[in-house]
């Protein structure tokens, strides 16, 4: 509880900066002088940084191929913007749970981190069972991923960030596990944030995959 | 640099990327609101704009493009609590330099092939252009 | 149940690749025994394989650069004696096999020589030299080297098992789509690189959060030595660049196993695209690796010539323009591909700009030598050795980025020179550099001087011949990747490159008899103090090998050249500082998390390239399993008590207040 208060500095006679009353100072292990709660979230997000230009691979090459539809159909033919509005909804929401769910591990609020962590789960399960049947029924209708170099970049992309959802639904599993079995504890914590920097980054990408991918598609 | 404040020489003033710079969790509660809000509405906009008569059509992939930008500002502010304040530099110097890293690679990209495309054209097609 | 592989994969037809590969099996097979036998065993678990000390893991990562390197340069004898003796006839090589040896060399000394000898240094250097006890991630830092052991061991498997790719080292589509590709090759080289790009990118990850949060007190960024900006521009670009080629590799693995069309020649796909996604990686990775050389070469000349480096602000500034530039000139390796004249002019310029920054660097280096009192021991000769043969190798670069001379001398062996030329003689010169300037600080002795020297000369008269000819060859218009060729006019010189390879073979065979005469000989070239060059930077201020924490206590600092002001300071007033108040130091557990992470990796990227389906299931579950057992654990970091710590610490400081008498002021 105190904890969540000193972010601003309060309390910290040493001006040791942000988080370092969070919890003790390591004067010893690694000689930090910042906490392990800020290198911990700089390097997750470094690594975020990383995932994102990885996507923006997957974006160029969309980009490129997305007139290649070698006879087959375009996003206009294929894209239900329903299906999509449906899809983002629950992505934009799980965004806000997550954030309600990190605010209730900061303050050890159980109910809170529980109910919040389980709607998160549901609204990104939801997505990607939505996304899931899109996808089969693209299949069925014999527009798989091997029609086309557009449908080829477009399954990759879109299911890029689809399975790094699964494996992100996966982590709150984990996440959940560990609050329950080992308590709101500093490495835990830790965890926590880069999980709901994850999370974040995921809808991040999501807002410029509906727009790129869908939106533009349909209005070809 | 006014803020921050030096023991030995080195900047200790930081912040992990993600934690709220708010002072209790009521605070926390209300950007995450405002940050949906806002996020619902730039959405909401952009599935109008995508289907709608009423703009001339070529305005609506850069409308698009606009909306999704401030859609990413709106979530990186509210809920990623990236500020320019002085605990925030180095995490605003990587987030700079992964979109530029970002725009490069997708900018560079498309100029690139859609060159390539134009100059490598298949023989035939090149073939009726020059009729 | 065991998918594609079946008894026809083990090449018996083929004697050279089983007679070299029975030859390693029963070396490794000898290392094991004998390492049983004397029981050394649960050491090497404890201390080496389970270690997550960056010390540790950074002389691992050196290590294994040093086994690849043998490998690939047996591959470097056999295309040049191939091509010595390939004229009007067809060698002893045939083109099947030849393709996977230029392939397997381009593809091991990059991703498994280059990489890992400059990461090692990175992990082992960067720490010490920031004044920190640990890097930020010290379990991740483990996975990732022992991933990048994987993907070094899956190319060696190929070796056996099956075939590697012909494609050349970066697998060019459409020859390397299922159509034209329809072995197991390209599967190798896909799934070995992304296993070791993973690993890669989480030693990016650690490194760039170590350098920008890990400081001792008083260490700001305009302090840190040279080399730490180097890592920090270098990791910077591993974390950007890595994700693009991770990205590109698994659209060419969908396209061979799930027949998608990224690259295809049919379906709408473009070949195009890959040329251009794997050079956005591909040039920045050329920075990865000679940036941090930079950043060795700038603490060798700045020690040897006993001044600190000049100008360090400027070159601060010229590692991060090259850092930045490096993402803007990824076109000048396909100029000939047709993007016509507009596009070809601004990322020629681009290119050419970069070189103003390098042109900056050799600069300062020649003025920091400029007025010093050069001694000249094996790494001032390496590093000396770099800057002539860097500039020739720079000058013939900015040559190819004029596209007008690209597209005359583009795929022949004037390119295949040029970047020879700048990666031995500036990454490999920069690591044998720092190999031989801390290898006393990893292991408490020096090595062996004369050999050093010795070994020296011969990699730089056989770089000259093996590597100036092929210039010559390359402007009389003979093609790169050559299997036997018919024109008498390039022979003589074909045999003069042969010849230099061997030279280069004298310089391993005399590396590694520096490295055996030093082992034993370990007692006369004890380095007492840690501090066996006069250094300038925190590394010295420890006792080599440096104990697991580093240092006892964190040093204060308070100016560039930190150890330096620190040394002067004791021998103006005499003696050293007073005995620091010890406290005891909290440090990371070790872990076999990357050793089990990696044992699974090996046994799914083989089952993918076999498709063996079942195992790629054990494989990922084995990994996942690992990564929660080791979030389940409690405590993660142990203690060394103050009077340990103080025990450590006074055996040195009596060594150094002995040393200190010897040592004069300098003005």
């Amino acid at each position: 509880m105190s904890g969540f208060q000193a972010t601003a500095g309060h309390g910290d006679p040493h001006s040791l900066g942000h988080g370092a009353a969070r919890e003790h100072l390591p004067k010893h292990g690694g000689g930090h002088l910042v906490s392990k709660r800020i290198v911990t979230g700089y390097g997750f997000w470094i690594f975020l940084l990383s995932d994102i230009i990885m996507f923006s691979a997957f974006f160029a090459t969309y980009a490129v191929l997305v007139g290649a539809t070698a006879d087959g159909p375009s996003g206009h033919d294929l894209f239900d913007l329903r299906n999509v509005g449906v899809e983002t909804a629950c992505l934009l929401l799980s965004s806000f749970t997550c954030g309600i769910a990190s605010i209730g591990a900061m303050t050890h609020r159980s109910l809170w981190f529980y109910g919040a962590m389980t709607a998160t789960f549901v609204l990104g399960a939801a997505f990607v069972g939505l996304e899931l049947r899109e996808f089969a029924g693209m299949i069925a209708q014999g527009n798989g991923p091997s029609r086309s170099a557009f449908l080829s970049a477009f399954f990759t992309l879109v299911g890029c960030h689809g399975m790094h959802v699964s494996l992100g639904l996966l982590w709150l599993l984990t996440m959940m596990a560990q609050v329950y079995a080992k308590g709101y504890r500093d490495d835990i914590l830790r965890r926590i944030l880069c999980f709901s920097l994850f999370w974040h980054a995921l809808d991040i990408i999501w807002v410029g995959l509906f727009t790129v991918v869908y939106l533009m598609g349909v209005g070809q | 640099m006014s803020h921050s404040k030096q023991i030995n020489g080195v900047d200790l003033v930081d912040s992990a990327p993600g934690d709220e710079p708010v002072e209790d969790d009521a605070h926390g509660l209300v950007a995450y609101l405002v940050g949906l809000g806002l996020a619902t509405l730039l959405t909401a906009v952009s599935f109008f704009i995508a289907r709608t008569t009423l703009v001339w059509p070529p305005s609506i992939p850069v409308a698009l493009c606009v909306l999704a930008i401030a859609q990413m500002g709106v979530h990186l502010v509210f809920f990623l609590h990236i500020t320019t304040g002085p605990d925030n530099v180095n995490n605003v110097m990587a987030l700079a330099f992964g979109v530029l890293i970002v725009l490069l690679v997708i900018v560079g990209s498309l100029w690139i092939m859609s060159h390539m495309n134009h100059n490598m054209m298949p023989m035939d097609q090149i073939m009726q252009m020059q009729r | 149940m065991l998918g594609k592989l079946t008894w026809a994969a083990v090449p018996f037809d083929q004697p050279i690749p089983l007679i070299a590969a029975a030859m390693v099996g029963l070396v490794i097979f000898g290392v094991l025994v004998w390492v049983t036998v004397k029981g050394y065993l649960p050491y090497l678990w404890h201390e080496w394989i389970t270690s997550v000390d960056h010390k540790r893991i950074g002389i691992m990562y050196t290590l294994l650069a040093m086994v690849m390197l043998l490998r690939g340069f047996s591959d470097a004898i056999m295309m040049r004696s191939q091509q010595a003796m390939a004229y009007r006839s067809e060698g002893y090589l045939p083109p099947e096999h030849y393709d996977q040896i230029f392939s397997a060399h381009g593809t091991l000394m990059i991703f498994f020589v280059a990489m890992p000898f400059v990461i090692g240094l990175m992990n082992f250097v960067v720490p010490l030299q920031l004044g920190a006890r640990d890097v930020a991630f010290p379990t991740l830092n483990s996975v990732g080297f022992w991933l990048t052991a994987t993907g070094a061991l899956l190319v060696n498997i190929s070796l056996v098992v099956g075939e590697f790719a012909r494609t050349g080292w970066l697998p060019y589509p459409p020859l390397s789509e299922l159509t034209y590709s329809p072995g197991v090759g390209v599967d190798y080289y896909l799934w070995s690189l992304e296993i070791s790009g993973v690993g890669t990118l989480l030693s990016g990850v650690n490194l760039v959060t170590t350098v920008l949060k890990i400081h001792a007190p008083g260490m700001t960024y305009m302090r840190m030595p040279m080399f730490c900006w180097t890592t920090l521009a270098a990791n910077l670009l591993i974390v950007a660049a890595f994700p693009i080629l991770t990205a590109t590799l698994a659209m060419l693995l969908l396209d061979r196993n799930l027949g998608f069309h990224f690259f295809t020649n049919t379906g709408g796909g473009n070949v195009m695209m890959f040329m251009n996604l794997i050079w956005a990686w591909g040039h920045p990775e050329v920075y990865i690796l000679i940036l941090p050389a930079f950043g060795i070469f700038s603490e060798v000349i700045a020690t040897f010539s006993r001044k600190p480096l000049f100008g360090y602000r400027s070159m601060v500034m010229a590692t991060m323009v090259i850092c930045l530039l490096s993402f803007t000139v990824w076109l000048h390796h396909f100029f000939t591909m047709g993007a016509g004249a507009d596009v070809n002019a601004i990322f020629g310029i681009a290119s050419m700009i970069i070189a103003v920054p390098t042109g900056v660097k050799v600069f300062n280096w020649l003025f920091t030598m400029y007025g010093g009192r050069v001694v000249f021991t094996p790494p001032i000769l390496w590093s000396i050795g770099f800057m002539v043969t860097f500039v020739i190798g720079g000058m013939t670069g900015v040559l190819l980025a004029v596209p007008p001379a690209d597209f005359v001398l583009h795929n022949s062996l004037f390119l295949v020179a040029h970047f020879h030329n700048v990666i031995i003689g500036g990454v490999l010169f920069g690591a044998f550099a720092g190999y031989n300037y801390w290898f006393p600080k990893a292991f408490g002795f020096r090595l062996h001087e004369g050999l050093g020297k010795a070994a020296f000369w011969c990699w730089f008269i056989g770089f000259y011949l093996a590597f100036m000819p092929l210039y010559v060859v390359g402007l009389m218009g003979m093609t790169r990747r050559m299997q036997h060729y018919d024109v008498a006019a390039w022979r003589p010189w074909l045999l003069i490159a042969a010849l230099g390879a061997a030279v280069i073979l004298c310089g391993i065979i005399l590396q590694i008899a520096q490295l055996t005469v030093s082992i034993r000989h370990r007692e006369e070239l004890r380095d007492e103090t840690g501090d066996p060059w006069n250094g300038r930077s925190l590394e010295w201020a420890t006792a080599s090998p440096p104990p697991v924490f580093n240092f006892a206590v964190l040093p204060h600092i308070q100016g560039e050249d930190a150890y330096w002001d620190i040394k002067q300071r004791a021998i103006e007033q005499a003696r050293l500082g007073d005995e620091p108040a010890y406290t005891e130091i909290e440090m990371p557990k070790n872990s076999p998390t990357g050793f089990i992470c990696a044992f699974f990796a090996t046994f799914m990227g083989f089952a993918l390239i076999w498709h063996i389906w079942w195992l790629v299931a054990v494989g990922a579950l084995g990994a996942f399993t690992t990564f929660v057992v080791f979030a389940w654990r409690d405590e993660d970091e142990y203690i060394i008590p103050a009077d340990e710590v103080a025990k450590i610490d006074r055996a040195n400081r009596s060594a150094r207040r002995e040393a200190l008498v010897h040592l004069q002021p300098v003005q």
